[in-house]
């Protein structure tokens, strides 16, 4: 390592890879119950991670949690915002999750007919 | 690039380890292949968390799930339930991170234990992997090294150290910006920079934890000093009882040379430094800065008078700066985050914060950092968690053998180094033993002497002998032969050495007795004048007894390895006291409690 730059230039890429391990604002939940594996959550909580991690989203988590209730329509993805809100996507798929990572999450505006509101 | 989504954290300090983290590390990675997660969880091996008492410690992110005390077959549970469905394993939780009334998890930075700390040396440790320079680096790490090389000079550097109001951590408390201006103003053509990392009072493990969780700022700061005080080759002097310890730093060093953050021209600055490991063997006085210097060069571990000091002729007769583990962590935050900012925490003359560990009759046994000037009382309850089976604090045995005692009208004095002297104790290395009543401070003062004299080096006689013959002292007074008149004797014996002894070693060898004789003298005079010992610790001075609560159940009978309790069933039994050896196995054994000691 010959200059600042350099040490800085690891340090931005390292950081992507622990910062899971601080506070984090934005909390995505997707439930990864049985019925919710059945309905093919894993691929969705993938793309999601996936999504988080390409835009370097920060202080954005992604968790896991158990059966949401209303199993008919998983998979369903929670998002809960720093201010307690929360929206509630459901029937998601991996495209659906890439989409309201795009337009909720970076863009701020919720996809209404993903919502369970539009779909219950 | 990684796509995880987890990160489970398994502790690889000392503690964790000898408890079996290996294990479950192995286990978790098992689980984890079985379930296909490879590519979602990752395993981090990370130092010491600092709540030992409850290890193999293991923490889940992005929840901060504490898990306590796991064991190997929880990794198969944690792992299907948590990490495969998100469903949080209540069970295994470390107690307090459960909120019992609004049945709310808590994150590991929420618990009691770690919200009073404030953790400056130990903030790595238990959230990095020290073995791999990425993640240090993703921590702000070698960023103070750059700040120093390109936009200081090295005046400005200890000028900045000096103003931070850091003290050495090592006992001492020798300001370390002073300290480091000594050897630059000396002037030579060789220079070293020493860490001294020969940690060796009973109870203290902080730089070894600091070692083992976050090796690479002990590099940063010895490369910050030696361009502080113009050295150019460094060496970290480590007892080879430290084996994970010595492990990871050799990885460190070999990972900074590979990134040319050790070595020749660093940050293109023409800057050098080199580090290299020197083992000791693990003989107390080592720790004593002029003989670490001679163990280094190959000799024998012995102290010799200073001046000079080692700041101007030290290794091989050059100037030499020696500073402790604890210290060095604390200075790239400082050079980091700025002298003011180190400045305003702690109190007028003890700046920053210290690390200690906590042991002896306490429920959070581990490793805690605080701010200088928070209480004792702030330390053993809140953090600490109290004295476990309700039993009544007593006294805190503060900086080993060299150090005192603090006793319960004590308990809201400020811990600063010039507080706790004035208590007659000392900082130390920040060892803080906690006693209860069943501790026998004679005993204690036994304890240390017996220490002190295995590790004296046998230089200077007041050490050599003077040690000894207290020690004889003290074993005659917990043997029930004390005499009228046996205090008084130990007291001056106890200053004559202090005035007399080659180095601080011998200086402070005497402080345990000078210090529970302060505070504690009724139970020396219960040992000599009564032959009783109040706390039922000393055998000699002890006849176990069986009262009238007795069952006649004969389990004490049946546990008492010399046969000398005799007695027939569902009638009062009774010890031959001239028979029993007072190990104490009947009582544990006795189901009524009818068992006494007296």
């Amino acid at each position: 390592m010959k200059t600042l730059a350099e040490l800085a230039k690891i340090r931005d890429e390292a950081k992507g890879k622990i910062d899971l391990r601080g506070k984090k604002g934005t909390r995505i939940v997707v439930g990864m119950a049985t019925c919710g594996i059945a309905a093919g959550a894993r691929p969705v909580l993938l793309s999601l991670v996936e999504e988080v991690k390409k835009r370097n989203l920060n202080d954005v988590e992604v968790v896991q949690t158990g059966c949401i209730g209303v199993c008919r329509l998983e998979p369903i993805v929670e998002i809960y915002e720093e201010n307690g809100e929360k929206v509630t996507y459901v029937e998601m798929t991996p495209e659906k999750a890439r989409k309201v990572i795009a337009d909720h999450i970076v863009n701020g505006k919720v996809v209404s007919e993903y919502t369970i509101g539009a779909n219950a | 690039m990684e796509l995880y989504r987890s990160h489970v954290l398994i502790c690889g300090g000392t503690g964790c380890t000898s408890s079996g983290s290996d294990l479950v590390e192995e286990r978790f990675n098992e689980e984890i292949k079985k379930n296909g997660l490879e590519k979602e969880v990752k395993i981090i091996r990370t130092g010491c968390f600092g709540l030992c008492e409850v290890g193999p410690v293991v923490v889940v992110y992005p929840e901060g799930s504490f898990y306590a005390h796991v064991k190997p077959e929880d990794a198969k549970t944690i792992t299907e339930e948590h990490l495969l469905k998100g469903r949080i394993v209540r069970d295994l939780l470390y107690y307090e991170s459960l909120e019992e009334a609004s049945d709310q998890v808590k994150s590991i930075n929420e618990v009691d234990f770690y919200q009073k700390q404030m953790r400056v040396a130990l903030r790595n440790c238990g959230v990095i992997d020290p073995e791999n320079i990425e993640e240090y680096i993703a921590m702000d790490g070698y960023a103070a090294l750059g700040k120093v090389l390109t936009e200081m000079s090295p005046a400005d550097v200890i000028n900045h150290i000096k103003q931070s109001g850091l003290r050495g951590r090592g006992g001492g408390g020798f300001p370390t910006g002073v300290k480091w201006s000594f050897a630059a103003g000396a002037k030579n053509d060789q220079k070293y920079m020493i860490c001294n990392a020969d940690e060796g009072d009973p109870g203290a493990f902080m730089d070894r934890s600091v070692l083992e969780g976050d090796p690479h700022a002990i590099i940063e700061a010895m490369a910050i000093a030696g361009y502080a005080i113009g050295a150019s080759q460094g060496f970290v002097y480590i007892r080879a009882e430290y084996p994970i310890a010595v492990q990871r730093l050799e990885i460190a060093i070999a990972q900074a040379k590979e990134n040319g953050l050790l070595g020749k021209d660093i940050f293109g600055t023409g800057f050098d430094f080199d580090l290299e490991i020197r083992l000791g063997a693990g003989a107390f006085v080592c720790g004593e800065e002029t003989a670490l210097l001679q163990s280094i060069e190959g000799y024998r571990g012995m102290p010799r008078p200073k001046p000079p000091f080692p700041a101007n002729k030290g290794l091989w007769q050059k100037p030499t700066i020696i500073n402790n583990v604890e210290t060095l962590a604390n200075i790239p935050q400082i050079i980091l985050k700025g002298a003011e900012w180190f400045s305003s925490i702690g109190t007028e003359k003890s700046k920053g914060t210290k690390v200690f560990a906590l042991g002896g009759k306490i429920n959070n046994t581990g490793l805690i950092e605080i701010p200088m000037g928070t209480t004792l009382r702030e330390v053993i309850y809140d953090i600490g968690g109290g004295i476990p089976n309700g039993k009544k604090f007593k006294a805190v045995q503060t900086g080993g053998p060299s150090g005192g005692c603090i006793t319960y009208e004590h308990l809201d004095q400020p811990i600063d180094y010039d507080n706790l002297i004035a208590l007659g104790s000392m900082m130390g290395s920040g060892g803080m033993i906690v006693m209860d009543e069943d501790n026998c401070m004679v005993d204690i003062a036994r304890f240390f002497l017996d220490f002190t004299v295995d590790e004296s080096c046998g230089k200077c006689t007041p050490c050599r002998e003077g040690t000894k013959r207290m020690l004889e002292m003290l074993e005659k007074i917990t043997s029930g032969r004390g005499e009228e008149g046996d205090i008084e004797k130990l007291e001056k014996l106890a200053y004559t050495i202090k005035d007399s002894a080659l180095c601080g070693l011998g200086q402070t060898a005497p402080n345990p007795v000078i210090s529970t004789i302060r505070y504690f003298r009724d139970e020396y005079e219960a040992h000599i004048n009564d032959k009783k010992c109040p706390a039922g610790v000393c055998k000699n001075l002890l006849t176990y007894y069986i009262t009238d609560a007795c069952i006649g159940c004969t389990k004490c009978a049946r546990n008492c390895p010399v046969d000398c309790i005799s007695g027939e069933v569902k009638k009062l039994h009774v010890i031959d006291a001239e028979k029993c050896i007072k190990c104490g196995a009947c009582m544990e054994a006795c189901p009524v409690n009818a068992i006494i000691k007296k």
